[in-house]
């Protein structure tokens, strides 16, 4: 069956043990160089099609997440994946140097395209080189769906170095309210939810044939009939986002829902890539 | 995370002036402590809603709300027999081991008094209301002296307030904590998740974003 994974940022597995451990690789919200409070309240809203958040990349910073943090996931014993961000190639290097010697991060997934704050200077490949140059641990890009041709970048990150791509991070938006202000406090924000599903899918069909790597795919994921969709267009493992808001146990339903359907999912299309789809394989 | 998600019943659904009171059947679901919160689905809607708890009479779990949005209103719009899914309860609660338990409560906020004064078998209590509609709901509270706006719950705020409970909008919270600097204070905001995921919900404290949901609600320490 299909692995599952939370989309970074959707989950706290030091908050909530029991929903990480439903997972098959729990994959951290991302750590930068320096700690960042983030960005003001409010810092979501539910709107018709999904949801709109604007959280600004909030965590303790390397040092603090090292130390205090990591050794906490640790003892969790679940698969760790770790995001990785930054505002510089040299932010993406000097992190990933951090968690190289770390065991129990097993996967590091850069997060290139976080829409609410300031983007590096760099394109994706040059900071996917730059994190290569520092770790030899699986290295997952994961990229806006924001891009005319999502497919030419997944083609350079994958020459850069990536070992897998992760589709899609939310997309920029913005919502006003009944005085036409910006609702939330920054402004806009990433929108998520169900209306980017049919964005993800022609993210994750277009990359699976543009390269060889595998593909997590995620993007309004909320039943087990999503999961094989993206499995279809080429994901060999799904991550689960806002529908973990509302419901702690959807990795558990959506695998009831697999398994009622009586579907075994394919066999991920990169399944000859050990190092890598170790990570996001499961027997279960 | 102590929290069961659940599919539970409306058993009655009761009008209290500008609020509506939610009855449900408890299932398995831990009532928690006074001023813990759960996740109520709203039907029609992509994220679930938090309210606290508002009374545990056996068998059951009430919850206040005030249709102020589509979720609250779709809340609101649930009849006896209709089910949603619940999560919790969650977060932190209010330390009942005090000695002069005083409950204040503006608005909605008095939502978890009733249970508080449950719990410690009664409590004066002082109560605050932007309407004479909104001031029906004192009615959960037998006993309270209550005010309207204009007029503030401050003003009736004792010299010697002793252990004050309050759950009720900011600007209340910050007027009575700057008169009784020990009081417990239970903060609203809003949440996507209820349960420390999406960061949503910060306040701050101390020059730091802290979430509402796994830190609070219930905060002692002053803004």
């Amino acid at each position: 069956m299909t692995a599952l994974l939370n989309a970074s940022g959707c989950l706290d597995a030091l908050a909530a043990p029991e929903v990480a451990s439903e997972l098959d690789a729990f994959v951290t919200k991302t750590v930068t160089p320096h700690p960042r409070e983030g960005n003001p309240p409010p810092r979501f809203a539910e709107l018709p099609g999904g949801m709109l958040n604007s959280i600004g990349l909030q965590n303790p910073g390397i040092d603090a997440f090292a130390s205090e943090v990591l050794p906490r996931l640790r003892d969790l014993e679940i698969p760790l994946w770790v995001s990785v961000g930054g505002f510089s190639a040299h932010d993406y290097a000097s992190v990933c140097e951090r968690l190289e010697e770390r065991e129990e991060v097993q996967t590091i997934e850069l997060n290139l395209s976080c829409p609410n704050v300031e983007e590096a200077p760099e394109t994706a490949a040059e900071l996917v080189g730059a994190a290569r140059t520092s770790t030899r641990k699986p290295l997952y890009a994961k990229l806006s769906p924001a891009t005319w041709d999502v497919a030419e970048s997944a083609r350079a990150v994958e020459a850069a170095g990536a070992d897998g791509i992760s589709l899609v991070n939310t997309i920029r938006g913005l919502a006003l309210d009944d005085a036409r202000r910006p609702v939330l406090g920054r402004g806009a924000g990433g929108y998520s939810g169900p209306a980017l599903r049919p964005i993800a899918l022609a993210c994750v069909a277009a990359c699976a044939a543009a390269v060889d790597l595998p593909i997590v795919g995620m993007g309004g994921v909320s039943t087990g009939s999503d999961v094989l969709d993206l499995v279809a267009v080429g994901a060999s493992a799904v991550a689960l986002g806002t529908v973990l808001f509302a419901d702690p146990w959807a990795a558990r339903r959506i695998r009831s829902e697999l398994r009622e359907a009586g579907v075994e999912a394919p066999e991920a299309p990169h399944a000859a890539r050990p190092s890598v789809t170790a990570a996001v394989t499961t027997s279960n | 995370m102590n929290a069961r998600r659940e599919r539970v019943e409306v058993l009655a659904r009761e009008e209290i002036g500008a609020y509506t009171l939610l009855r449900f059947a408890r299932g398995t679901l831990d009532p928690g402590v006074p001023g813990q919160f759960f996740m109520l689905e709203a039907p029609g809607r992509l994220l679930p809603r938090p309210m606290s708890l508002c009374e545990a009479p056996s068998g059951e779990l009430t919850f206040l709300v005030d249709p102020i949005g589509p979720g609250t209103r779709a809340l609101c719009n649930l009849d006896a027999g209709d089910a949603i899914h619940v999560l919790g309860p969650l977060g932190n609660g209010f330390d009942l081991d005090v000695e002069r338990p005083l409950l204040i409560g503006g608005g909605i906020g008095i939502a978890p008094l009733p249970y508080i004064a449950e719990t410690l078998g009664g409590a004066p209590a002082i109560l605050g209301f932007r309407s004479d509609r909104h001031a029906e709901a004192a009615a959960l509270l037998p006993g309270a002296e209550v005010v309207v706006e204009p007029r503030l719950v401050t003003e009736l705020l004792p010299n010697d307030p002793g252990d004050v409970l309050a759950c009720g909008p900011e600007p209340m919270l910050d007027a009575v904590s700057r008169l009784a600097p020990r009081a417990q204070l239970a903060w609203e905001a809003p949440m996507a998740c209820g349960y420390g995921a999406c960061y949503g919900c910060v306040v701050e404290r101390g020059g730091h974003y802290v979430r509402l949901c796994v830190d609070g609600p219930v905060l002692r320490d002053a803004a």
